[in-house]
């Protein structure tokens, strides 16, 4: 059963010739490496090297890549346990995610963190929480903090759908719209959390986006397969809060085509129809713009392959790099409780 | 909550901070607030929040008027969402701010555990030392008048095990600001738990900045026969206590945790070594807190030092009642002290 519909329009109200090839080619190839990283990890995952409870982003690429390329390199971004996408969209370091997943002494975080807090700061790729909405208040600090020091910055926030449910989410919009916060609410709506669909969760009467809007913040739902979608909406966004205008919401809607979390999709456990997952196949991020740009001869195969065999090598790379890395040592055990 | 000052005003004076009358003395309160507002001239990061902060006479006075000087930017009422306000003050520490934020009761931190423990005091650890958490989370304990079970709870064992933060007790106005100071001067999570009944407390306060060691205790007085540790108001009725038994020629090592965490094992162990007895006083619940731990720890490192079985004295394993009988039932006395530190005097193995 599809419970869960499409119901955006494609490319068909987009005007890519509003865009440069070099930025569309960029936003395209960020995707798709993305999803080979991804892939990479899925086809080595039951080797159980990388012991990491890991949450694949395919299907949602769109929100991580046109949100981070619409805030400048200087803006900071937050997320919820779904990383992979915003770690490496925004900039983070492949090699030292590897080795993270990998559980080495150089993975990002000293192997601290694991899948789920993947981190950069030196891109912007500040903290993550693998606590359902625990991250919202965190950014919505930043967020204080960039306005108290008038720093310019904007905060991007990425959470899912179930975020919402939680209390501490209302109290950040409440307090975000009060001291009009430079602050970016990115729900990432693909309508389950775990195994349980949105309409066991809220009432189907209202809409995510509306209810946010209903606590005085501005609101949008958008089509989050559509990667210039998202980045307009971004853009505007961004440059709002840059000029004091506080923040805004943003329902990005999007599917997750692989289970909740590990490997592969678990769709067969009946929690979602497969005629469902097969219906969002068609309009997966990656294809659509891909199809998008070759109608406007914009790119062909083989520029394509070349970028994905070049992508390959580095992956490989980096995998080489994160299975040949040390293990991290007992006496760094204690290290890091407490700051100097 | 109606606070009865008349009870409060009973519940003044450490009289030997008053001896040397040339030295400076300020209340319990106003030593907090100049604290704050040295903290807040000294750090341009510093900033104030917490619900009634701005009230007209301040957080018990202890934020009066402070948004004049320093601006509503600075020192600023709050919604009430404890949970996402102190993830705010997280983030904003993370960004290199230095937020205190203020709460009439530790009640309330209930509510924020999931900032507080699930988030504020791992960030550093899971990051790798990438981020530090520089904020302070204040409180004040409240007793009696009917505070009840839901306005009087001492929560500071709960959060013992949790690590990555640090909790201050103070007992003195001297503690209290030289405390404050060093909690917001701190790169970590720093959790305050101060106590209503010492308020009105007076006492020797010097002027401008000085700082008190986190993580260390102090001797408030030498003694042989018995070891009493413990802290804020607990420790100012276990002196009580010990006073009232001076005719009877009854001395203690008597030390002021200060901090409860980290822990001073050096300050207990050394001087359990000395008398081989030993008493811990706590105004949070005596199961699986302060005097759980403190009694582990000797167990664990002083056995063969000690004369007599280890004794606490602190809250029943029950809600706080609200009554005023069953509250005297309920709460730790000078005198039941008293009697427990005869019972570990006399009860030699
Ligand atoms: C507070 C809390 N409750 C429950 C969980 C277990 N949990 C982890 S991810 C998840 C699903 C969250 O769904 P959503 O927020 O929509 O994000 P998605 O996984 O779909 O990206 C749940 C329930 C958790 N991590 N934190």
């Amino acid at each position: 059963m599809v419970k869960y519909k499409y119901k955006g329009q494609g490319y068909s109200n987009t005007d890519i010739n509003k865009y440069s090839k070099e930025l569309l080619l960029n936003l395209l190839f960020s995707m798709i490496r993305i999803r080979m990283i991804e892939e990479t990890i899925e086809s080595k995952y039951h080797e159980d090297q990388m012991k990491s409870p890991i949450h694949l982003v395919i299907g949602q690429e769109a929100t991580s890549v046109g949100a981070c390329a619409a805030l400048k390199v200087t803006d900071h971004i937050y997320s919820s346990h779904r990383t992979h996408g915003n770690y490496l969209a925004k900039g983070g370091d492949l090699k030292a995610m590897m080795s993270e997943l990998f559980c080495r002494a150089n993975g990002c975080c000293g192997s601290r963190g694991g899948s789920m807090h993947l981190i950069d700061k030196s891109v912007g790729m500040m903290s993550t929480s693998a606590i359902v909405s625990g991250i919202v208040p965190i950014a919505n600090g930043a967020a204080m903090a960039s306005k108290m020091k008038n720093e310019g910055r904007v905060i991007g926030v990425f959470f899912g759908d179930a975020a919402m449910e939680e209390g501490a989410f209302w109290e950040s919009l409440n307090f975000a719209i009060l001291k009009k916060l430079p602050i970016i609410y990115l729900c990432e709506n693909n309508f389950y959390s775990v195994c349980t669909p949105l309409d066991k969760r809220q009432p189907a009467s209202v809409e995510l986006f509306d209810k946010a809007a209903g606590f005085g913040i501005e609101a949008k739902q958008i089509d989050a397969t559509n990667l210039l979608l998202v980045y307009e909406t971004v853009l505007e966004a961004a440059e709002k809060a840059r000029n004091g205008g506080g923040p805004t919401f943003i329902e990005n809607v999007a599917y997750r085509l692989r289970g909740h979390g590990g490997a592969g999709d678990d769709s067969k456990s009946g929690y979602r129809g497969l005629d469902e997952v097969d219906s969002w196949q068609n309009i997966c991020p990656i294809h659509t713009l891909q199809n998008e740009m070759k109608n406007h001869n914009l790119i062909d195969e083989n520029t394509i392959n070349d970028f994905q065999n070049r992508t390959q090598l580095e992956i490989d790379e980096a995998f080489h790099h994160a299975v040949s890395s040390p293990n991290p040592s007992e006496d760094s055990l204690m290290q890091h409780v407490y700051a100097d | 909550m109606p606070w009865a000052e008349a009870f409060l005003n009973t519940q003044t004076n450490n009289s030997e901070n008053l001896a040397d009358s040339n030295e400076r003395h300020l209340s319990y309160t106003d030593a907090l607030h100049e604290a704050l507002d040295l903290a807040l001239e000294l750090d341009k990061k510093a900033f104030i929040l917490g619900q009634g902060v701005n009230d007209p006479i301040g957080m018990f006075g202890v934020t009066t008027d402070l948004y004049k000087k320093f601006s509503e930017e600075r020192v600023f009422d709050t919604p009430l969402s404890e949970e996402g306000m102190t993830g705010m003050c997280a983030g904003a520490a993370m960004n290199g701010m230095r937020p205190v934020y203020l709460h009439n009761r530790p009640d309330f931190l209930l509510l924020t555990f999931n900032q507080l423990v699930n988030h504020a005091s791992k960030m550093h650890y899971m990051d790798e030392g990438h981020t530090n958490v520089p904020m302070v989370i204040w409180s004040a304990i409240g007793r009696g008048w009917g505070s009840g079970a839901q306005h009087s709870q001492a929560v500071q064992g709960l959060l013992l095990s949790v690590p990555g933060l640090k909790i201050i007790m103070p007992s003195t106005p001297y503690d209290a600001k030289g405390l404050m100071l060093s909690a917001i001067a701190d790169n970590n999570p720093v959790v305050i738990f101060e106590h209503r009944w010492l308020m009105k407390q007076n006492g020797y306060v010097p002027e401008g900045i000085y700082k008190i060691p986190i993580g260390e205790g102090i001797y408030r007085t030498r003694g042989e026969d018995l070891t009493i540790v413990g802290s804020s108001h607990a420790i100012a009725l276990a002196q009580i206590a010990l006073d009232s038994l001076a005719e009877e020629g009854v001395t203690a090592d008597v030390i002021d945790l200060r901090t409860i965490k980290p822990l001073d094992e050096k300050i207990i162990i050394e001087s359990v070594k000395k008398t081989g007895r030993i008493l811990v006083v706590d105004t949070g619940w005596a199961m699986g807190g302060v005097c759980a731990e403190v009694g582990c720890l000797v167990a664990e490192k002083a056995f063969e030092y000690l004369k007599a079985p280890v004794r606490r004295v602190g809250l029943p394993d029950s809600p706080t009642p609200a009554g005023f009988t069953l509250e005297q039932y309920y709460y730790p006395t000078s005198e039941k002290i008293a009697d427990a530190i005869k019972l570990t005097i006399s009860n030699d193995k």
